[in-house]
């Protein structure tokens, strides 16, 4: 069975804008990036699977049951969500933060020690238990994100949908969300959702990609049957060469800048 | 973790910090019923509060219940539906700055309760609750307009909130101006006293409505506030954590707007005592609603009854209005958050 089923899904802010006929299933267990370019519709995409938009056509099952008839409290407990960007509107405490993640379990109940020790393993496999104690709008960006992914991870759900969950990180925090809860285990890894625009790491990790266009999909498939520079091409409406990366064998995108062409030889390199 | 989580910065356990402010809102209490025109010892007060006059001079037993106490209790009543009135609208607005006198709102039920006036509803005789109704629709009119004008894409931005708060203040206070034109000249000084905020004599009715509406209010945001506390990770993580927003928003926007209308028909327009106390409590105990709402009544109690001493006071002979006090308070606190806030955040 299938974690997660959507079918002919539509949702649209204006004509042209949103999703409209989206088909895909996600099995137990997988990693599926979702990519294409600004306004394909990737975050609306996530916000329709976590049930803050209810979509206007078509339906979405999670782990079995229909998210329309599925309560928000039961959703939650199936289904985390790292959006973006993650503000707090009061100086919480680190703790307290990633504590929230525990509210779809005790819907409001003051929390048991079991709560406590599901938050505290959390931070600790994000790497920010000395942070426990910290006010939230003491941290940098970057470790806002990986409190915000403990949080996430607090809320045991069996769903993670991630939104560019790397974009505003560091390289060694990045290394500590992509071996925690990237990291490739074929068995007893949560199904996973991850929205990024960065189409390397999207193919290095993801089992499978999702290329939407328009709210539309282009392409679903293995990273080597989506990347090819014939669809990147038609998707992004530029020029794109895929190479294959010597040491995983999956597709990575060559930068337009190492192929020497005109451009290059005429204005970027000094002239004697 | 579970000791740190709940203690905050200042060295004191939660339960310490209860303790020492209720001890402060009960000496602020017998503060005010001994300090006055006729200075009244402790002991003095104390028994003509415990025995009702009995072994204590006829005099002062009637001036510590008659006149002394009546006025405490209002002022505490109302400063604790304030300070909670506050903390509601910071709490949905997620913004530390909202305030039933910033948003706008108090104006509203100022106009509320003008309206009663004219229709001859609202005066000395005339039952409490009623207007309490009226400035309670008048706040609600208020606060409905300033969301509804500040909302852009579903979101209250700093900037807009607290523009659409002053213009809607604005027009309701000019609308309040308007019908005081239209009130009878004997009407008019009563008025403008109350509007001053005036915490005068306050009869058992009244104070009994204030107290009911109180509770209603304490229920309902001490119910809602682990809700609360995630709707400050912003309304789609809130949604996504299985929080019904928008109901949460709703119970607890027109909670508040009744608390404000209940205080301001009381005790008329008294300023920035819902952005002081939230913001003393979350310095004391951190920004958790679950100890904040206990905490904003005990605080805004002592804080309002304290400042009413004040204004009693340090004029001498003359009162001062109590808004002049609580103003002084936090139009300097209110510039400091918003210095502070625009340095961490883009608006």
């Amino acid at each position: 069975m299938s974690a997660i089923v959507v079918q002919d899904l539509t949702f649209q802010y204006r004509p042209g804008l949103g999703l409209d006929g989206v088909t895909f299933a996600v099995l137990p267990g997988e990693l599926v990036g979702v990519v294409g370019p600004n306004t394909a519709g990737k975050s609306t995409l996530l916000r329709l699977l976590s049930k803050v938009l209810v979509p206007q056509r078509g339906r979405i099952q999670i782990a079995g049951r229909d998210v329309a008839t599925t309560g928000r409290l039961a959703l939650a407990r199936q289904v985390a969500v790292v959006p973006q960007e993650f503000q707090v509107a009061f100086p919480f405490r680190v703790a307290e933060v990633v504590l929230m993640g525990r509210y779809p379990h005790t819907a409001g109940a003051a929390w048991g020690s079991r709560d406590h020790q599901i938050a505290w393993a959390a931070m600790e496999t994000m790497g920010i238990g000395g942070l426990a104690g910290r006010s939230i709008d003491e941290l940098s960006g970057g470790e806002r994100q990986l409190v915000s992914i403990a949080r996430a991870l607090t809320q045991e759900p069996s769903i993670l949908l991630l939104d560019e969950p790397t974009a505003h990180l560091d390289l060694r925090h990045q290394r500590t969300v992509l071996t925690t809860v990237l990291a490739r285990r074929p068995e007893g890894r949560r199904t996973t959702v991850l929205v990024s625009h960065d189409l390397n790491l999207a193919a290095e990790h993801c089992d499978r990609l999702l290329l939407l266009v328009e709210g539309r999909v282009q392409a679903f498939g293995r990273p080597e049957e989506v990347m090819t520079s014939e669809t990147l091409e038609r998707a992004y409406g530029c020029a794109v060469e895929v190479e294959r990366d010597p040491a995983s064998g999956r597709p990575h995108l060559r930068s337009p800048l190492s192929q020497p062409g005109p451009l290059e030889s005429n204005f970027l390199t000094p002239r004697m | 973790m579970r000791a740190r989580t709940e203690g905050q910065g200042i060295g004191i356990s939660r339960r310490g910090v209860f303790l020492w402010m209720g001890a402060l809102l009960l000496a602020s209490l017998l503060l005010s019923v001994m300090v006055g025109s006729v200075p009244i010892k402790p002991q003095e007060a104390i028994q003509a509060l415990v025995k009702g006059g009995a072994g204590s001079d006829d005099a002062v037993a009637t001036i510590v219940r008659k006149i002394r106490l009546p006025r405490a209790l209002l002022a505490g009543i109302v400063g604790a539906c304030l300070s909670l009135a506050g903390l509601g609208f910071q709490a949905i607005s997620r913004n530390p700055l909202a305030d039933p006198s910033i948003l706008g709102v108090s104006s509203g039920a100022s106009f509320g309760l003008m309206v009663a006036m004219l229709l001859g509803v609202a005066g000395p005789t005339s039952n409490p609750a009623v207007t309490t109704l009226f400035a309670f629709a008048g706040a609600l009119l208020a606060a409905a307009l300033v969301y509804a004008i500040a909302r852009v894409d579903g979101r209250l931005p700093m900037t807009t909130l607290l523009l659409s708060g002053v213009i809607v203040g604005l027009f309701f206070t000019s609308c309040v101006m308007l019908a005081t034109v239209l009130l009878a000249a004997a009407e008019l000084q009563g008025v403008i006293f109350w509007l001053m905020g005036n915490l005068g004599p306050a009869s058992t009715g009244s104070l009994g409505v204030l107290a009911v509406v109180l509770g209603i209010g304490v229920a309902a945001l001490f119910r809602e506030a682990p809700r609360l506390n995630v709707l400050a990770l912003g309304e789609e993580q809130a949604l996504q954590l299985g929080v019904e927003a928008e109901r949460v928003k709703r119970v607890v926007f027109v909670a508040a707007s009744l608390i404000t209308g209940a205080a301001i028909s009381a005790a008329g327009s008294i300023g920035f005592v819902g952005l002081i106390v939230p913001h003393a409590a979350r310095l004391l105990l951190g920004p958790d609603n679950r100890n904040l709402v206990p905490m904003s009544v005990l605080l805004g109690a002592a804080f309002l009854i304290l400042a009413d001493l004040g204004a009693r006071t340090v004029a001498g002979a003359t009162e001062l209005p109590v808004g002049v006090i609580t103003s002084f308070c936090g139009a300097p606190l209110f510039v400091y958050l918003l210095r502070r806030r625009r340095g961490t955040e883009s608006w």
